[in-house]
């Protein structure tokens, strides 16, 4: 559904640099991608030194899309001076944060872009073994990954002596298990490793000791495939697009109650109210009451933010955090607790359990917000909520805990109102069918019991 | 005497420089930062949570444990800290900091919840969380009143909690193995006794499994673990009692798993033999130093009433850092055993008018009558052929000081050999040589960081239980190499990331000449590949700080200690002997050899003799008896050979145990032939049914002593529980009285001043005794169905002092027979069948399991339940059996 949107003649706001081959014919195929100008950027690069092409992305701003939005050329930087022996890129392809959809998508219609971006990275920064990690439940998106890999080989893009450059290197994609967590970066090697995936003590940090203790660069998916347009048309074509500190584009993804779903590659800074134009406003003309900016561990917003540029600075100086750029709308007939408390059991359901905080608080957290929403709570219940998310946020191991408490803290901060009107009518005041998709019986609220986790 | 004892703090010996060049560590770079305004300075390095603890400032913690890596996983040590930004502005840092896993750095600003209201609001939310699902049943778990979640929720935690919602609960509790038990509820997923299984012991056998809150620490599950054993794992190393399988799908098997239930901050883990028996608050502790090994290991008695309720590592940073081996944990009630004696037995002779000899039943003694009997029988034995004395290995140095000068004095003879074990003359010589008198030689830091150790006739793991822990560390921080001559690789020895020096028992010898020679060549295996090993280990052992460790076993190779001597000369390795028993190593210092006297003095020493002969004042010239015996005396062997014959009369015993010699049917028959039997023991035991005289003595929870430890460090420990028992010295003391001979030594106070005058500092310094030169023997030839005889006693066996203990027994590894797998198509038997050892005297059916080891070689477990090498078969390693396929219906020995 996402594709044609994004195809279309681009009106202004939309720059479709990674979408813009998705509405090729079998566009997934290596003759499609090489039919619309694929792997240029990595006949480019293997023409420059790797410490040019190091270079290139660091002029280019590009800032890691995978949600924290650390300058990604930055981090290649911190690998330190070769020592003869290996080091590793590892594509963090683990997309599971809730609202977030590009990066499958991504791989889906465009998997070459992913396996050039790949091989530039891998030759600008000495890695002669790349993994992408992919999660485990999107199959298709794992066999499409492979045939691409496949494919490229086939071509001479991968193995030994690429392009005739004599830079050699090896591609292997891995299918995780099904763990949020194993998106944490530390966590994804632990479980690249064959280990349970938990989030790895820090220091050392990849850069330094990361998968098999050697010098590793984790890099999101949307980072890695924005590198080799970066690398074919230059850094300043990428910074001419998007903010000073958020340069180029990136793809905004869009879901919920909204008329028209997907994927809307613009510039960073854009705004809600500009995306919402392209896809057709809210659902039934129906009010907007919150969102996510960035995937549901980040703050809600509302109407008020419709403005809001949609950039790293802009998003965080409005008290949330631009994230993945998953946005999640809803509309005035949800309600909040409930939302809420799904994204929660979310989390006390991918929580690892290795820190006390996530385990537990989440663990709690979830009973807390089921009460309150069978509408079994109680006036203090508003403050446990509060001082719980006090005693998480911050105090975890990794940032998963953190991430569970935005939802909680922002909600009850916006909506307190409705928090108390679940616990002083003792019911909730919403129709849950009402802010369905499609016509269903809502499953009663489940308040646990005993022996059941 | 050089002293250290088990409590923290006093290691204040004088370690004697001693080895290659001692440098003191250059002063590391210092760190200076503030703790609550206090400013402090530390090595760069130290982590915040272990700075805080040396000014003394504690923070709850529950995953920090100082001898494991950092975890971070509890966050319960939360601490505010700000650190200066490059312009040198102190900066907050944004979140609160996990102490455990913060190292200092300059200018550092830390804030404690003594001095930051974030850092308290941190602790307490932390510990609210953690309590939200621990089941609170204080009152009747065994953790309630030394427990750190208890203490800690009380010091750093809210009055009342405010969760009124479902608590996750799990069946309870599992038993991990017989003597572990998990209950999942309490567990606050800590991951000490993961990291502990990991990191120390290496025989990971519980990991965390699940996620969020149902995350637990479990049991293998195929489903979550990994399944395969890892390639060339010794198989077969399975418990005797019902296990769970540990990690890599084996059954568990761990000598060590006790220190978990001990690091444990909760009441998660707990040992079988202690669940709810009884109450911290009603134990009293008394330190105390471990009888099972020589490693000397620091423990902690806990009784009450007089009952020995449990034992736990005592922490001696120097010795046994903070663990023990399961034995020495769990293996206590033997001291207080049924059997154990109370009173004198006396048994009657009648002498018929024909002149047979008739020995009546024993028969309850007063003191007095037991010990003029005994005096009277052993004076008249002395005059007759001689008493020789057998004072057995298991003894602490003031007793073992007590019969070498019982022997000199009153006995007049150097017959007195501790060693029930194979042992010979050669060994003499070696201890007299390189060992007796030496102080404190090769420690276990020596070992932590040696940059290689060489094993050999020492299975560390089993034999000197943490020994192998610390050569595990080193091997793993420290990069110690270590290298085994032994038949095949044990777990142990994998474990160290050790290198097999493939030898039959016999043969040791071969290796260390080669060693000693250095050689280059290929010798051994040429289709071994490119790797030399003889040459690798001939270069590791030149490397200054390497040592040599070798254990009793030697003993039985001919010409074994003569070829180690020239190996340690070579090299330059250091070297130390490592025996099984608590009381060897004291026992050669004491002087309870034929040919050593107190302090490493050599008997065929005049001035040795004179030295010894002023502090014991017996050298008035009008006595015929003037001095001390002047020659050699027999070893236990050679004791009992004696009495069989005649040529000795009688024999004075100490807590000997027929089936610990080479050949017990023999001893049996020799102690019949004798014309007295005194013996001093604990328990009844085989010897109590040939004795003539029996004076019961206190085991060591009821007697203070010491032990010297095989690094030659004096151990003291106290009496735990009050007794009316004596110790053997006090025994010997009164009969030595009772025979108008007297020695002195009614006290520990008389027998260490005494000690003090011939020991350490007295110790001999002049001409030792020469090397053993002792012609390597060829070895024997292995016919078609035989094969030389490989064994060692394992940790957990048969031996008496584990009786009563069920639960441990359930954790010995269940007894197999090992063979090649030429040796044992040879013999027609497959893995997981029953071969069948014999020798002339008798049989040992065990099944086989197939091992990559030396061809031409069996191995058994030396004294295991249906594995009795010595008392079945008669034999000793190195000498030739018969193999057969073995069938399940009896005919033992037929």
């Amino acid at each position: 559904m996402s594709e044609q949107q994004t195809a279309r003649p681009a009106p202004d706001p939309l720059t479709p640099v990674l979408s813009d081959t998705w509405d090729a014919d079998r566009s997934w195929t290596l003759a499609s991608y090489l039919d619309r100008g694929g792997y240029a950027g990595l006949r480019a690069a293997l023409g420059q030194d790797p410490a040019d092409v190091v270079a290139t992305v660091k002029a280019s701003g590009l800032r890691g899309r995978g949600g924290a939005g650390f300058p990604t050329g930055m981090k290649w930087g911190f690998l330190p001076a070769p020592d003869g022996g290996p080091r590793y890129l590892v594509v963090n392809a683990d997309e599971s944060e809730p609202g977030t959809c590009k990066d499958i998508p991504l791989m889906l219609a465009s998997p070459q872009a992913l396996v050039e971006g790949v091989a530039i990275t891998s030759y600008a920064i000495g890695c002669h073994h790349a993994f992408i990690y992919v999660r485990g439940e999107v199959l298709h998106v794992y066999r499409r990954l492979l045939r691409a890999v496949e494919e490229a080989y086939e071509a001479g893009y991968l193995g030994t002596d690429v392009l005739g450059s004599g830079f050699d290197l090896d591609v292997t994609v891995h299918a995780g298990a099904g763990a949020y967590i194993c998106g944490e970066e530390t966590a994804l090697l632990d479980s690249l490793e064959g280990r349970r995936g938990q989030p790895r003590l820090k220091p050392p940090f990849p850069a330094v000791a990361g998968l098999y203790a050697r010098p590793t660069v984790v890099n999101n998916v949307e980072s890695i495939a924005s590198v080799p347009s970066i690398v074919a048309r230059g850094a300043d074509w990428f910074t001419s697009m998007g903010t000073e500190r958020s340069a180029g584009f990136g793809l905004f993804s869009l879901s919920g109650h909204v008329t028209r779903p997907g994927q809307y590659e613009a510039p960073l800074g854009t705004t809600l109210r500009e995306l919402l134009d392209l896809a057709g406003g809210m659902r039934g003309g129906k009010a907007l009451k919150f969102w996510t900016p960035g995937g549901s561990s980040t703050p809600l917003f509302t109407d008020a933010h419709l403005d809001t540029p949609l950039d790293y600075e802009s998003v965080a100086a409005a008290g949330s955090m631009l994230g993945t750029r998953a946005l999640q709308l809803f509309d005035e007939t949800t309600c909040v607790v409930r939302a809420v408390s799904r994204w929660t059991d979310f989390y006390a359901h991918e929580s690892c359990g290795k820190c006390t905080p996530c385990r537990e608080g989440t663990y709690w957290m979830k009973q807390v917000l089921a009460r309150i929403e069978a509408g079994q709570g109680t006036e203090a219940d508003l403050d446990l909520l509060l001082d719980t998310c006090d005693n998480i946020l911050g105090r975890a191991f990794c940032a998963l805990g953190d991430g569970a408490t935005s939802p909680v803290t922002s909600s009850i901060e916006l909506f307190r109102d409705e928090y108390e009107a679940h616990i002083t009518e003792h019911r909730c005041p919403f129709d849950p069918a009402a802010s369905a998709l499609f016509d269903h019986t809502p499953r009663p609220a489940r308040v646990l019991t005993a022996g059941v986790h | 005497m050089t002293t250290t004892t088990p409590a923290p703090g006093t290691g204040s010996s004088a370690v004697a420089p001693s080895g290659g060049a001692a440098t003191p560590p250059a002063p590391a770079d210092q760190v200076t930062f503030t703790i609550d305004d206090i400013e402090m300075s530390v090595p760069k390095g130290t982590l915040v949570i272990r700075a805080a603890e040396q000014i003394g400032i504690q923070i709850p913690r529950f995953c920090d444990h100082p001898l494991l890596e950092p975890a971070g996983a509890c966050r319960q040590c939360l601490v505010e800290v700000a650190t200066p930004d490059r312009e040198g502005n102190v900066r907050p840092m944004p979140k609160p900091q996990a102490s455990c896993t913060l190292e200092a750095t300059p200018g550092m600003v830390v804030r404690t919840q003594r001095t930051s209201a974030v850092a308290d609001k941190a602790q307490h939310g932390i510990m609210e969380l953690l309590l939200i699902n621990h089941p609170l049943d204080c009152p009747v778990c065994d953790k309630g009143g030394e427990c750190p979640l208890q203490n800690q929720a009380m010091s750093n935690g809210r009055a009342t909690s405010r969760f009124v919602d479902v608590k996750r609960t799990f069946p309870k509790p599992i038993a991990v193995s017989t003597t572990i038990l998990l209950d999942r509820e309490r567990c606050v997923l800590c991951q000490r006794c993961t990291r502990f299984s990991q990191e120390i012991a290496g025989d990971a056998f519980i990991d965390l499994q699940k996620r969020g809150a149902a995350q637990q620490i479990g049991r293998f599950d195929e489903a979550v673990l990994d399944f395969a054993p890892p390639a060339g794992e010794a198989p077969g190393d399975r418990p005797v009692g019902l296990a769970l399988e540990d990690e890599s799908g084996l059954p568990f098997a761990s000598y060590f798993s006790g220190n978990t239930v001990q690091i444990c901050p909760v009441g998660a883990l707990t040992g079988a033999a202690y669940r709810f028996r009884s109450r911290p608050f009603d134990l009293v502790s008394t330190p105390s130093v471990a009888e099972h090994d020589s490693s000397g290991s620091a423990i902690r008695v806990d009784h009450r009433r007089g009952v020995v309720l449990r034992r736990l590592a005592g922490e001696d940073p120097l010795v046994n850092e903070e663990w023990i081996t399961d034995r020495d944990r769990f293996a206590f009630t033997w001291q207080s055993a049924p059997d154990r004696l109370t009173h004198p037995l006396v048994r009657d002779r009648e002498v018929a008018p024909d002149g047979t000899v008739t020995r009546g039943e024993l028969r309850p003694a007063s003191w007095a009558e037991a010990l003029e009997v005994a005096a009277d029988a052993l004076t008249r034995a002395r005059d007759a052929a001689g008493v020789g004395v057998l004072p057995g290995g298991r003894l602490t140095v003031e007793d073992a000081y007590a019969y070498a000068k019982l022997a000199r004095t009153w006995l007049r003879t150097n017959d007195v050999d501790h060693r029930a074990r194979a042992h010979s003359a050669e060994e003499a010589d070696f201890l007299a040589h390189a060992v007796a008198g030496s102080g404190l030689g090769v420690t276990f830091s020596d070992l932590e960081k040696a940059p290689a150790v060489l094993l050999v006739g020492l299975e560390a793991e089993e034999e000197a239980g943490v020994t192998f822990l610390r050569l595990r560390k080193g091997a793993l921080r420290h990069g110690v190499r270590v290298f085994s001559v032994a038949p095949y690789a044990s777990r142990g020895l994998q474990r160290m990331h050790g290198t097999l020096l493939p030898a039959a028992p016999g043969t040791e010898g071969e290796w260390l000449d080669g060693i000693a020679a250095g050689d280059r060549v290929r010798t051994l295996d040429e289709a071994s590949g490119p790797e030399d090993v003889l040459a690798d280990v001939s270069d590791a052992l030149r490397r200054p700080g390497a040592v040599i460790l070798v254990g009793e076993r030697l003993a039985a190779t001919r010409g074994g200690y003569t070829a180690l001597l020239r190996a340690a000369a070579a090299t330059g390795a250091r070297l130390a002997w490592v025996p099984r028993r608590a009381g060897e190593r004291g026992g050669v210092e004491a002087g309870t050899l034929p040919n050593l006297l107190p302090g490493g003095r050599p008997v065929a020493d005049p001035a040795a003799r004179v030295d010894v002969a002023t502090v014991w004042g017996v050298g008035a010239a009008d006595d015929p008896h003037a001095g001390l015996p002047t020659t050699a005396g027999r070893d236990a062997g050679e004791m009992l050979d004696a009495l069989s014959v005649g040529q000795l009369s009688g024999v004075l015993l100490g807590g000997l145990e027929l089936d610990d010699l080479p050949d017990p049917a023999h001893a049996r028959r020799a102690l019949e032939a004798a014309d007295v039997v005194v013996s001093l023991e604990v328990r009844r035991s085989a010897v109590t049914e040939l004795a003539d005289v029996v004076l019961p003595v206190a085991p060591p929870v009821e007697r203070e002593g010491a032990f010297v430890s095989w690094e030659g460090r004096v151990r003291r420990f106290p009496a735990a529980l009050a007794s009316t028992a004596m110790p053997d010295h006090r025994v010997l003391d009164a009969l030595a009285d009772a025979a108008g001979v007297p020695l002195g030594l009614a006290t520990v106070e008389a027998v260490r001043a005494e000690l003090d005058q011939l020991l350490d500092a007295g110790a001999w310094d002049g001409e030792r005794v020469p090397a053993p030169a002792v012609e390597t023997a060829e070895p024997p030839a292995v016919a078609p169905g035989t094969a030389v005889l490989a064994s060692w006693r394992l940790l957990l066996d048969d031996a008496r002092g584990q009786d009563g203990e069920r639960y441990l027994a359930g954790t010995a590894k269940r007894p197999v027979a090992r063979l090649s797998a030429a040796t044992a198509a040879a013999v027609d038997v497959f893995d997981g069948e029953l071969v069948r050892v014999s020798t002339d005297r008798g049989a040992v059916t065990l099944p086989v399991v197939v091992t990559d080891m030396v061809d031409h070689v069996v191995w058994l477990p030396m004294r295991s339940p249906g594995s009795s090498v010595h008392a079945t078969l008669g034999a000793v390693p190195g000498d030739v059996v018969r193999l057969e396929p073995g069938s399940t219906d009896g005919g033992e020995g037929a």
